[in-house]
């Protein structure tokens, strides 16, 4: 299993090598990066709007529940726990191991089926470097529109627990907005960002590696979009735990 | 002039090809003929480098193509065109984008230029009004057929057809086999066809090769091939007893 382990990253290592290679024709590959931006990132833009929502609503909800009954902590607390909670970890962490799960296996299964159906030897024999040509624009567009996503994903979930507060009365509207800004530091900011990017990089480098290299049929596409989602999700927590640390402490 | 040399490439020990020695002549259907699993594929593949012999050469005009880096085998690559078992169209892109594809990765060409180049191949395998529809919406013989227009759009010099008549129809495969021929003439290309379909070697084979289990056995042409008296390739020939049958009448009748 070590073994087996030491060689997948040895070949993971050589194809990120092949990847950042010189493009052939920087003109595609322009084009390229706009279409998988619009497929692997505006596309995923809905299901972020709405995971973000909730995310933000039950965060109030929990923090609201916590502390209603005591009187020394101040109502905007709410406003201030949803806040933090967003941009620190919901918006970065988990909207990344949701686009590992939505983004990961679409790639995973496009490249393994491309592999399959023989589209990437075409590539090769055109004298087409596929992996740059197939992973490099992947990579950029999720490292470029990723964090957008996040950072409308904390705004969206700041605004799914004013809502609550709204619908609930728990607190008014200037508690909760003055919760939202209290000692805010652009930092937090900037550290979601950075891990964002870092994730972003992970979802789309294994699971192009995964898809890349199948072999066999359909079956095994399918066992390679799983490992996609399974592998990088874990490096994502993981990576979350050192990053945090490395940052925050 | 393509020359294979003295090529070995084994998978996990397990030898599946032995010292293969082949000239592939420009201007003539150069086909590769065995039964599944001789080692057909894995040959084409060494030749193309989409896999990597253990030993010997596969020289292109003369160059040695394993000895060459990324860069030099990427300017032999440009005069390659391969017509694949399942055609190989890329799924996201139209028939039209997919014959404009190489045009437009390794060209200067303007925009109109590649397309009337595009169109122009498409019309010369008889694909009209069909620029717009995705792969997965016209038949496997059109699919066929687009995939040949792909491969001749930079106008190679050397075409490897991997089982070209493979899932399609006994008339249909002959529409493909001539055209192959049709365009090997027009463009000198040197062909090479891999196949196991007796139809084709027959229609089109100029010069065959017979590969059994990973060895270059036997070479000829097409009239050579009905009455040779290599046992493995009667056995792939002939391979039914009514096919023995004929075999054995077309002996008396040449020898009567």
């Amino acid at each position: 299993m070590i073994q087996s382990f030491f060689k997948s990253s040895g070949e993971y290592f050589l194809l990120l090598t092949k990847v950042f290679r010189r493009p052939e024709n920087y003109k595609i590959y322009r084009q390229r990066i706009v279409d998988e931006i619009d497929i692997l990132g505006v596309k995923s833009l809905g299901i972020v709007a709405l995971l973000s929502v909730f995310m933000g609503a039950v965060v109030t909800l929990q923090t609201a529940s916590n502390i209603w009954d005591n009187p020394l902590i101040p109502k905007y607390t709410i406003g201030f726990t949803t806040r933090q909670s967003m941009i620190l970890e919901f918006s970065p962490t988990i909207i990344s191991l949701i686009l590992a799960g939505k983004v990961g296996s679409v790639i995973a299964s496009e490249l393994g089926t491309m592999r399959v159906t023989q589209q990437i030897d075409a590539l090769e024999i055109m004298g087409i470097n596929s992996a740059s040509y197939l992973i490099l624009p992947k990579i950029l567009a999720s490292v470029i529109i990723n964090p957008f996503l996040v950072v409308i994903s904390m705004f969206v979930g700041i605004l799914g627990g004013w809502l609550v507060v709204v619908g609930t009365g728990l607190v008014t509207t200037y508690d909760y907005i003055d919760g939202c800004q209290i000692d805010f530091r652009s930092f937090f900011v900037f550290y979601a960002v950075f891990k964002t990017i870092v994730f972003s990089f992970v979802i789309t480098t294994i699971a192009s590696f995964q898809g890349y290299f199948v072999n066999g049929g359909s079956l095994e596409v399918g066992q390679a979009s799983t490992r996609a989602v399974t592998y990088s999700s874990v490096v994502i927590l993981v990576l979350n735990y050192i990053i945090t640390q490395i940052m925050l402490i | 002039m393509i020359e294979v040399k003295n090529l070995y490439k084994s998978f996990n020990g397990v030898e599946v090809l032995k010292d293969i020695n082949i000239t592939f002549h420009q201007g003539k259907i150069n086909m590769i003929i065995g039964q599944s699993g001789s080692g057909k594929s894995v040959l084409t593949k060494c030749m193309v480098g989409l896999y990597e012999p253990d030993e010997g050469q596969v020289l292109y005009d003369g160059v040695d193509f394993h000895s060459l880096d990324f860069e030099g085998k990427k300017e032999i690559r440009k005069k390659m065109g391969m017509l694949f078992q399942a055609s190989a169209l890329f799924d996201s892109q139209t028939v039209l984008e997919n014959v404009m594809f190489p045009l437009k990765m390794f060209t200067e060409d303007k925009k109109n230029e590649i397309r009337d180049r595009a169109l122009f191949c498409l019309e010369r395998v008889n694909i009209t009004g069909k620029d717009n529809l995705y792969p997965s919406e016209i038949s496997g013989g059109m699919q066929k057929r687009v995939a040949i227009a792909r491969a001749i759009a930079m106008k190679p010099q050397f075409l490897f057809c991997d089982e070209p008549n493979s899932g399609l129809d006994p008339r249909t495969s002959i529409l493909i086999d001539n055209l192959i021929k049709d365009l090997t003439e027009e463009y000198n290309m040197t062909t090479i066809v891999i196949t196991h379909d007796m139809n084709s070697v027959i229609e089109i084979g100029e010069s065959i090769t017979f590969i059994y289990q990973g060895e270059s056995i036997w070479k000829g042409d097409k009239k050579d091939i009905l009455v040779s008296d290599v046992k493995e390739l009667n056995d792939f020939v002939y391979p039914s007893d009514f096919m023995k049958e004929v075999k054995a009448n077309l002996g008396k009748g040449l020898n009567g």
